[in-house]
């Protein structure tokens, strides 16, 4: 059954290949993202905004909920990486990283858990990084952003269960995209040693925990924050 | 909208509510009922239902995007979920002062 989906961040990367798959399935899709989408389907809506606008989001949501009249999927998407040393990170980056993956993934959760409470039916999955339960040294600030959408994600599906929407967080491994490609070849060859299987995720091995996350039979899966790889907390 | 209509609409959304609950003193809200605090029959989840339910229904209404629960609500000496009328003129306010969302 066709459903109405929100992705964040849609522009590029993986978030662009989200809304392609799952439009490709039949599905509605509104996506956002700070610039112009070149993702051209009549089941496809764009929105630009930066998801750590409130006023925007807030915009964005209601919006939505008038045209569609329900949300049954959000997918937190959106998310931005910098590799600095503790002692070399301005401030603003700190600023500009919590902004856009903790402050975005709480507005999105809050304006669209309201759309689908009133269903009484929802499912939220947040996106984290192995480099949190790694511990990994170069990407404190990034790792620490993610660190709190795991603890968004435990607490945030307590108080939705009441309304039947599920939250759950997906932690890939690196995938070649954007985010990492400044990250030199050692650094990354050192990272993927440390995981159980050895070697790059990719959009598949990412795409089948999301929909094992949305999928209508898993009502009891909640609060989970999967890695990919074989990493463990 | 004027204060009254604001009313009209606060109350269609908790008479919604209190038929829902089986709670007749929500399902026959006037504007001195208590809603959440002292008194209130409220409890935190019936809240979040019914400033949901207000939020969409200005949105589809007026297409106006108000977030009731904001700072301004929650630092207010008086809290605006009381009553029905504290919660209407709280809103009617939002609605006219520019500072919904």
């Amino acid at each position: 059954m066709s459903k109405v989906i929100v992705i964040t961040g849609t522009r590029k990367g993986l978030g662009k290949e989200l809304c392609g798959y799952y439009l490709g399935q039949g599905h509605t899709v509104i996506g956002c993202s700070r610039g112009a989408s070149e993702i051209m389907h009549s089941n496809y809506t764009h929105y630009e905004l930066d998801v750590a606008d409130e006023k925007l989001v807030v915009k964005m949501v209601k919006e939505v909920s008038r045209n569609f009249k329900h949300i049954d999927i959000l997918i937190n998407n959106a998310g931005i990486a910098s590799m600095n040393h503790i002692l070399l990170t301005p401030f603003k980056t700190v600023q500009d990283i919590f902004s856009t993956n903790y402050f975005g993934t709480f507005l999105f959760c809050r304006e669209v858990a309201k759309v689908m409470s009133r269903k009484k039916y929802g499912r939220i999955v947040n996106f984290t990084t192995v480099a949190t339960p790694l511990r990994l040294e170069g990407e404190l600030v990034y790792a620490n952003s993610k660190a709190a959408i795991e603890n968004f994600t435990e607490i945030a599906s307590r108080e939705l269960a009441e309304f039947n929407i599920t939250v759950n967080a997906v932690g890939p491994t690196p995938i070649p995209t954007d985010l990492i490609k400044n990250v030199s070849k050692d650094k990354m060859d050192a990272l993927i040693s440390r995981q159980a299987i050895k070697r790059f995720g990719n959009f598949d091995d990412l795409v089948n925990v999301i929909n094992f996350f949305i999928d209508d039979k898993s009502d009891f899966i909640t609060g989970q924050v999967l890695y990919l790889g074989g990493v463990n907390r | 909208m004027n204060k009254q209509q604001v009313q009209n609409l606060v109350i269609e959304c908790v008479n919604e509510i209190g038929l829902e609950d089986n709670k007749p003193e929500l399902s026959r809200a006037r504007s001195s009922t208590p809603l959440y605090g002292p008194n209130g029959t409220l409890d935190s989840l019936g809240l979040v239902r019914l400033i949901t339910n207000i939020e969409e229904k200005i949105s589809e209404l007026l297409h106006k995007d108000i977030v009731i629960a904001s700072e301004k609500a929650m630092s207010q000496k008086n809290s605006p979920f009381l009553n029905v009328d504290s919660l209407s003129t709280f809103i009617f306010e939002l609605l006219n002062t520019g500072h919904h969302v």
